[in-house]
Formats: structure tokens, sequence, C-alpha cells
């Protein structure tokens, strides 16, 4: 395996509730290798498997068949909880990536913590405040100001911009975002979408975003790729970008699924 | 009615909510911080109290049978949790378990010694065993052996370390698997070790309580811990609503706990002095919590009523 390829991922399967009417394949056989530095985004239409690949890929379910290696480690058997030290998540509601009933500079401390073993020193020390407070100031929405607040009383844009700031606190060797300014106003979500390709750029992270904004998913990142009935169905380089508009990428799309893209949220312009 | 005869009853409802208010604390660090409703601990008090009158009345130093009924409650807790984690049991169901599991397993360690080899009822006499950490011969007088002193003196000490405990790295993960199991996983803890290590820290703490009240009261018994999760949600509860604006910081909260307790045994011998059959004291116990328990819900109705209606309005 080469030394740059930070995410393999060979023949991934999984079907939820098999041997019940209510079987789904909700991935069908992805394959999928990111280059160390990639930053791919990845579109797709409702159901086509986009959570559900981040999903296996954080471990948050067994595959049925398939492997996933993370920075040349085989991670397919791995708990959650162990994987976590390779990955930075943020989710698309904004509840899920903070505990609300905590304080931002707690959160803060436990995300730097993500992937050590935890004992019984402090769970926070000075030196740390400080980083916290620079780094908070950073993202300027007047954080810095208000660490010792409870997490629940910022808005769901503070919230998800907190929630990127602790995935990349510590330097994850993959960054995983499911629509993660889906629930912002646009406002904010372009204020977030900033953020974090700063945060990716700053960092040199590899990083998988699915998004449902056609233009931002061609705008972003290095490379794009397309989803449908559990598969890859389009791969784009940073060439192939370059000269595409949303309607090449619809017509693209159709091509190769043989049916038009539907995604409830799918903003085509 | 007297009140005379209600005043000297108070010192004897404060040293029993001190007890009970460790019992109280271990409720507190399930059912607020790890979100569990845990009933296994009705089962480990009396755990609690069965571990230090065998070992008592076998010759062990008061001290250390409390410290060593503190371990089993570790263990009871270790049980609980692994039907819960491994064994993908409910929470509530997990803790049932346990709780009529440690009937019979209370029933035997009371035994250990006896022809039997198992009892219900194992007595204490502080008489017998002088050095025994608390009894309620001493509540009433004004000196240094009274047992308030005593246990003021263990529960600041017990909270000091619970706050020092939560407050450490562990301690923080720890609350991120209550307050947050998916942002937890995502951030490296394992919700199912969490899980598990909190309800032994709480059943720990509710047995070294049941080991404490055993030797008050100069006897131990199997049917000792019934209603216990109750009581000590009800010393949650009370100490929320009492002193919840007040208390903010974390140990200041678990003193709210202590505090809680204290007032429901005044409470208690209040409504005894009034003329309250004894015998309907859990029924009283158990429509007062659930009152409290249905309060955030009806609030919220409650809320969500006026904001309709203040929009009917504009
Ligand atoms: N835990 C689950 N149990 C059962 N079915 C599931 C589960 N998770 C996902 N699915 C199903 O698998 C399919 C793929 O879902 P997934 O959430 O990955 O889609 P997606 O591409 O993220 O779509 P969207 O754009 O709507 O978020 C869907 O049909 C979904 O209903
Ligand atoms: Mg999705």
């Amino acid at each position: 395996m080469a030394e740059s390829e930070m995410l393999v991922l060979q023949g991934l399967h999984k079907t939820f509730n098999p041997g019940t009417v209510m079987r789904k394949m909700a991935l069908a056989g992805v394959d999928l290798t990111l280059s160390k530095g990639d930053f791919v985004t990845v579109i797709g239409g409702n159901g086509a498997g986009k959570s559900t690949m981040l999903n296996a890929i954080a471990g948050t379910f067994q595959v049925d068949s398939g492997t996933i290696s993370l920075g040349g480690r085989n991670v397919t058997h791995l708990p959650e909880h162990k994987r976590a030290a390779f990955l930075g998540r943020v989710f698309q509601d904004p509840m899920t990536g903070t505990a609300a009933s905590m304080n931002i500079e707690e959160n803060l401390a436990l995300a730097s913590r993500r992937g050590q073993p935890r004992g019984l020193r402090w769970g926070i020390t000075a030196r740390e405040r400080a980083e916290y407070r620079e780094k908070l100031a950073s993202l300027d929405l007047g954080l810095e100001s208000r660490m010792g607040s409870k997490v629940g009383l910022l808005s769901g844009g503070q919230r998800q911009a907190l929630t990127l700031l602790m995935a990349t606190l510590k330097k994850p060797e993959l960054l995983l975002l499911d629509e993660h300014t889906a629930a912002l106003d646009p406002k904010t979500a372009e204020k977030v979408l900033r953020l974090t390709s700063q945060l990716i750029r700053d960092n040199g992270l590899t990083a998988l975003m699915v998004t449902h904004n056609m233009k931002d998913a061609l705008a972003l990142g290095n490379r794009t790729i397309m989803m449908h009935e559990g598969k890859v169905i389009l791969d784009l380089d940073a060439e192939a970008k370059k000269h595409m508009t949303v309607e090449d990428l619809l017509a693209q799309f159709e091509k190769a699924s043989g049916r038009e893209l539907a995604n409830d949220r799918m903003l085509l312009v | 009615m007297n009140i005379a005869q209600l005043l000297n009853q108070l010192p004897g409802a404060v040293a029993q909510g001190l007890i009970w208010g460790i019992m109280a604390i271990g409720v507190y660090i399930t059912f607020r911080i790890l979100d569990i409703a845990d009933l296994t601990v009705d089962g480990s008090f009396a755990t609690g109290g069965a571990v230090a009158a065998i070992l008592i009345t076998g010759g062990v130093n008061p001290w250390l049978a409390t410290l060593i009924a503190f371990v089993v409650g570790l263990a009871a807790g270790m049980v609980t949790g692994v039907f819960h984690t491994s064994m993908g049991i409910p929470a509530i169901l997990a803790g049932i378990l346990t709780q009529l599991a440690l009937y019979s397993v209370n029933l035997r360690i009371q035994g250990i010694g006896t022809d039997l080899g198992s009892r219900a009822n194992v007595p204490l006499s502080i008489n017998k065993y002088k050095n025994m950490l608390v009894s309620l011969r001493n509540v009433g007088r004004f000196a240094l052996d009274n047992p308030i002193w005593l246990m003021l003196l263990i529960t600041l000490v017990l909270i000091g370390l619970m706050y020092w405990f939560f407050g450490t790295e562990y301690g923080c993960g720890l609350r991120a698997v209550g307050a947050n199991p998916q942002m937890a996983r995502a951030q490296g803890i394992s919700t199912g070790m969490g899980k598990i290590v909190g309800l032994m820290i709480s059943n720990g703490l509710v047995a070294f309580s049941g080991a404490l009240m055993a030797q008050y009261q100069g006897f131990s018994d199997v049917q000792m811990g019934r209603g216990a999760i109750v009581i000590g949600l009800a010393a949650v509860i009370i100490g929320e609503v009492v002193f919840g604006k007040l208390f903010r910081n974390f140990a200041l909260k678990l003193l709210a706990v202590s505090l809680g307790a204290i007032i429901y045994y005044m409470v208690i011998q209040v409504v005894l002095w009034l003329g309250l059959n004894t015998d309907d004291l859990k029924l009283l116990t158990a429509l007062v919590v659930a009152l409290f328990l249905a309060m955030p819900h009806w609030k919220s109705r409650f809320t969500a009523w006026k904001l309709k209606g203040g929009k009917l309005r504009g």
C-alpha cells in the first residue's frame, strides 16, 4: 500500500434489516481511495448511501463485507471509539457533535484528548485554556469570552463551528463531514463552510464532505464523487471539476445512473 | 400533639438524612450524570448493610468493614453494568435483575456462620460493638460522639472526592458518556465501559451508605433497601427544587442532594408527627416523587401552550 494512501475502501457492503421486508442494501460495493491531503466532496440523491459510507468508516456499525483501512491500518473490525483516534467528525445535526450540558472549554478538553488514554490528571489545564481561548477567538464568533457557558446555550451555527474546532483540535487522519451545514441558515452555513475550508487548508487535512449543495461540491475540494444506490458512480478529479457546471454534473448523473437526480434538500444554484 | 416531641425527633432525621444522602449521591451519579435509572440500589444498599454487619460481628474493624461494603457495592454495580452493556439488557431491567439476585445473596451473606446458612436479620448492638462508626443512641446528645458530626465529615469528604473524580480526564469522559453518548464515542470514549464504571461507583456509594445505616440503626436487614431508589430520587429532586437556582457548582449540586435527603427525613418526621401512619409512608413518598418527576414535562407543555396562545392572540 502506497504511503500516500490515507483511506482505502474495498468492496464495502452493508444491508440494513437483512432477511426482512424492510431489507435495504445501503452500500453495494463501495471502492474508494483517498490520498493524503485529498479534500473530496460527496454528492448523491436521497438514500444513495452517503451517510452510510461515512458511518461505516467511523465504525458506527460493522460492514457485512469489504475492508476499510485508515493510514495503512486495517480498521474494519475496530470499535467506533477506537477508530475515533484517527477521525474527526462533524454531523448534520448540531446537537450530535457536542455535549450540551458541559461547557465550551470542557467540550474542547474532551476533544483534545481524543485517542489518548484518559487518566486521573485534572481534565483541563490552564495552558490549554489559553490555547482554546486563542483558537475560539479565531472563529470570530465571540465564543472566547464564553468558555464557561454550557454548549446547550449556543446557536446551531456556533455549535457546528465549535464541533469543527473539536474535530481538528487533535489533527485527525481523516475528517468526516456529513452535510454539516444543512441545518443552518444560508448566511451561517456559508460562514461555517468558509471555516471548514480554512481549517482543512491550514492543517493539511484529508477530508470527505457530504453536501447537498452542488455548487459547493464543485467549488470546494480537489475531487468530487457521486453516489447512487450504494455505489460510487462518478469520480471527478480537480481538472474535471474546473470545467464542470452544475448542469453538466446533473447530465453526468443521469448518464451514469439512468435517472434524474432527486434530493429533497438539493440546491442546484 | 406536642412540639417538643417533634423537636426530639429532628436530630435523628438529620442523621438519617445524612446517611441516606450518601446513597442519594450514588443515585445522582447514575440518574443525572449517566442518564440511567438504576434499580440495583434497592439491593446494593442492603448488601452494604449485610457485609458490614457480618464483618463487624466477626470482629473486623468497623471502618474496614464499611470500606469492604463499598468494594462489594462496586461489584454489584459491575454486574448490572455487564448485564446492560455486554448482554444488551435495558438498563432498568438489568438493575431489577441484579436487585432480585442480591436479595438471595444478601440472605446468604447474613447467614455466614449460621447453621441455616441464610438469615434475614443481623443484630448489631452498640453495647457489644462499641467502636461502630455511628449509632442512633448518641444522636440526641450535644456531644462529640453524636453521629451527626462524623456523618457530616464523611459526606463532605465524599463530595470532595466526587468533585475531584468528575473533574479528572477520566471523570469528564464519564460525564460525556451520559451527556451525549454519540459525541463521547466520536471522541474516543467507550460508552459501554463508561456506564459500567459509573454504575460501579454509584453502587459502591450506595453500599457504603447501607453499611453506615446498619451500624446507625443497630441491625442489618434484607428488607432495609426496599424503596431506596425512590428515596434517592426524592433527595435528588428536592435538592434541585430547593437549591437548583443557588447551587451551580458540581460540588454544591452534590451537597444539595445530601441536603435534599435531610429535608426529606425532616418532612417525614413532621407528617408522622401530624399523625400519618408509618405504613402509608411509602405511598406518600412515591406520589410526591411522581409529582416532582412530572414537573419538567408539565412545564414544557405549559410553555408550548403559552406560546400557542401567544400566537393566536398575536
Ligand atoms: N440504521 C439504518 N437502519 C435501516 N436503514 C437505514 C439505516 N441507515 C440508513 N438506512 C437506509 O439506507 C439507505 C441509505 O441511507 P443514507 O442515510 O446513507 O443515505 P444518504 O445518501 O445519506 O441520503 P440523504 O441525502 O437523504 O442523507 C436509505 O434507504 C436509508 O433508509
Ligand atoms: Mg445522509
